[in-house]
């Protein structure tokens, strides 16, 4: 088991014919994943690494029956791509792409309530559930299977969290890149919720970082409800406020949404955080050898 | 993006909005000028920096004859203002705003700004305006009302109607309000503002609703498409070393410490930051060069590292998933071979290509401490930077 996505995920690329994306589409394609279909608008019929190219999403999916796609497409296009895979009904679609207008998130999000489709990002490294299925910019080699979640808005700090943990021998069942943005589609309680219910996660890292109020409300609602060990990390304990530390997101203003608080709002609910990001996989084994997990989570 | 308050008020007129007659100067002369064609009985010599809090700090100035604006223009030009958002160095007052006095009868707050809570644009007002709204949230905050934005409806009239009825609006004034709050609204959205602060908002004593302050900040995402706004960007107002970066599309913001640090992925750059003050350093700024960076634009970032004096020491950390540790390598073998590499450099190495990275950087020749994990690398700069004579902070 796993959360969002798994060996049987079939996944569609928009935006397949873009370099980036072409570049991901391969690497993903080496990993495993399932990718059944790319979609780029007047270019329906290519083939693109033995992947069939539509011009719309829908008619992608009716085509394949793809449940999940992953967007690569321009920031000016992009919230349009968004939209596309929601009325299209999929499952969940993945936003990779960064620097899209804020207002266009507004409107998405706006078109989204009420709708089926579970939105992760923009601005994020994607999902992957460790050797089945990557969705995203991620590096595949760094991810080991077992049994502990990650929830991140920072993708190459994910990356270096899954590393201490891999090298440690604890593998991973699945990593979130929820993104950097200030308005985005799934959140931390989003994913926090789905490791609660998995079976196979026994313990959860989550990292998050200066502005807003996301990791304060995670802390409440873990505390409230989580039955599983949550560790954390908080990036920009020492980033001066007013200044926007390269995610549009990652800003403190008017004395909110620093790491300080958000700390010891994790702490009050019980969450161990490591002070500094080297520590994350040792926090972590410490924290699963005192609840007695650690013989289980070990994997090699 | 900022601009300054002039130019958001002329923005704010475009829409309909009463602003105060007013136009900019650059000189002494200017300001006079600008003031005999006022005619006004009272004019106000405004600072325009791109930061609030410039009453406080002497940055408006009443002046009741031509003599007084020239003196009032001589004293601001060039002085450098500090308020609580310039931080201790303050920012020189480059271009002043001459603007007709107006009669105020009451003072009210107004703005309207992305709320990330709701993924909504919320207005808030409050009747306690001209003061630091964020005191009025600490002191009062039942003083302070919201509305939040559906964008398919855009702000309707009914909400900026109880908005103003909220905020006492004298009855008779609601409607012109309710004029002022859409037309705002209206800015904000056509030209993708991230916020818009009026703050104060008056009642005149001729029974006019006034923006007499606009402070205007828009998504850096969204200027790709308001070629307008982009031209309003005062460069004397940024960092040297933050505008070159940008013309290479690096995520630079200069600190006060010495240890530079090229980093990509911002997380993983604010982390990098916060492991070296973990280990008693100081870094001197924040950079994130993206997971597309090319050996160029590695080699350009390393050129505006060491352009900042202050920088004793740099620690690079790269964890390469898309970022190829290769590519990482012949940058800063290029930059270092350019310019001339007088201090320390510690590499750390992860991720994809990480073995070829490596052995280019051995077979460079150049003095380069290589680091098994960034808090190895972060304990070997500090130490490094210490030994040659930085400070510790």
């Amino acid at each position: 088991m796993s959360v969002f996505i798994n060996k049987d995920t079939k996944v569609i690329v928009q935006g397949i014919t873009g370099e980036t994306a072409l570049f991901h589409t391969k690497q993903m394609l080496e990993y495993g994943t399932k990718i059944v279909a790319g979609v780029t608008p007047g270019k329906g019929g290519l083939e693109i690494e033995g992947v069939p190219v539509f011009n719309t999403v829908q008619e992608a999916v009716d085509a394949t029956g793809a449940n999940v796609s992953v967007i690569y497409v321009p920031a000016p296009f992009a919230a349009d791509a968004i939209i596309e895979a929601v009325d299209a009904g999929l499952d969940m679609t993945i936003c990779i792409t960064e620097h899209i207008p804020v207002l266009d998130m507004v409107k998405v999000k706006r078109y989204m309530e009420g709708k089926k489709t579970r939105l992760v990002g923009p601005n994020c490294p994607g999902v992957i559930t460790a050797e089945e299925c990557k969705i995203g910019i991620m590096p595949g080699y760094i991810h080991t299977k077992g049994h502990v979640g990650v929830v991140s808005r920072s993708g190459t700090l994910t990356y270096e969290a899954v590393h201490q943990l891999s090298q440690a021998g604890i593998g991973q069942t699945t990593a979130v890149g929820i993104g950097g943005d200030p308005v985005n589609g799934t959140n931390f309680i989003d994913c926090l919720k789905a490791f609660n219910e998995d079976p196979e996660t026994y313990a959860v890292v989550m990292i998050g970082e200066i502005g807003g109020t996301a990791e304060e409300e995670a802390a409440e609602w873990i505390q409230a409800n989580m039955t599983k060990p949550v560790v954390g990390f908080i990036g920009g304990q020492t980033a001066p406020p007013g200044k926007r530390m390269g995610h549009a997101g990652a800003i403190i203003s008017g004395g909110k949404g620093t790491a300080a608080e958000k700390i010891k709002a994790m702490n009050a609910a019980g969450i161990e955080v490591a002070p500094t990001p080297s520590v994350i996989g040792e926090t972590l084994i410490k924290v699963i050898k005192e609840k007695g997990l650690y013989e289980v989570c070990k994997t090699h | 993006m900022n601009i300054h308050e002039y130019q958001g008020k002329e923005i704010l007129r475009q829409y309909g909005v009463a602003v105060p007659k007013g136009s900019v100067a650059f000189s002494p002369d200017e300001a006079v000028k600008a003031a005999k064609e006022l005619g006004s009985n009272v004019t106000v010599v405004k600072a325009q920096i791109h930061a609030g809090g410039r009453g406080k700090a002497g940055g408006v100035k009443i002046a009741k004859n031509l003599d007084e604006v020239r003196s009032y223009a001589k004293e601001l030009l060039g002085k450098i203002l500090v308020t609580h958002q310039t931080g201790p160095d303050g920012k020189e007052v480059k271009r002043l705003y001459i603007e007709e006095g107006s009669d105020i009868k009451k003072e009210y707050y107004l703005s309207l700004v992305l709320d990330r809570a709701t993924s909504r644009v919320v207005m808030m007002g409050s009747e306690e305006g001209g003061m630091d709204i964020e005191e009025v949230a600490e002191s009062n905050p039942e003083k302070i009302f919201k509305e939040i934005i559906d964008p398919v409806t855009g702000l309707n009239a009914f909400q900026a109607r109880r908005m103003a009825f909220n905020m006492n609006i004298p009855a008779k004034l609601v409607n012109k309000a309710v004029g002022l709050m859409l037309g705002i609204y209206k800015a904000f959205i056509d030209k993708d503002a991230s916020t818009v602060e009026i703050n104060p908002l008056v009642v005149t004593g001729d029974d006019q609703v006034v923006a007499l302050d606009a402070k205007f900040n828009f998504d850096a995402n969204s200027l790709y498409r308001h070629k307008d706004i982009v031209e309003l960007r005062d460069f004397d107002e940024e960092d040297a070393k933050e505008i070159e970066a940008s013309k290479y599309d690096l995520s630079y913001i200069s600190l006060d410490g010495n240890i530079g640090c090229m980093v990509n992925g911002a997380g993983l750059a604010m982390a990098t930051m916060d492991t070296i003050s973990y280990y008693g350093g100081s870094p001197a700024n924040f950079l994130d060069v993206g997971g597309g960076a090319t050996a160029e634009k590695v080699t350009e970032a390393f050129k505006i590292i060491l352009s900042d004096k202050n920088v004793k020491g740099i620690f690079v950390n790269i964890f390469g998933g898309i970022m190829k540790c290769d590519i990482i390598a012949e940058g800063v073998i290029t930059a270092a071979k350019e310019v001339g590499l007088k201090v320390p450099l510690v590499v750390r190495l992860e991720g994809t290509n990480v073995e070829l990275g490596k052995k280019l950087l051995n077979e460079s020749g150049l003095n380069i401490v290589a680091a098994d994990s960034m808090a190895d690398g972060a304990q070997k700069i500090v130490e490094l930077v210490e030994s040659e004579g930085g400070v510790k902070s």
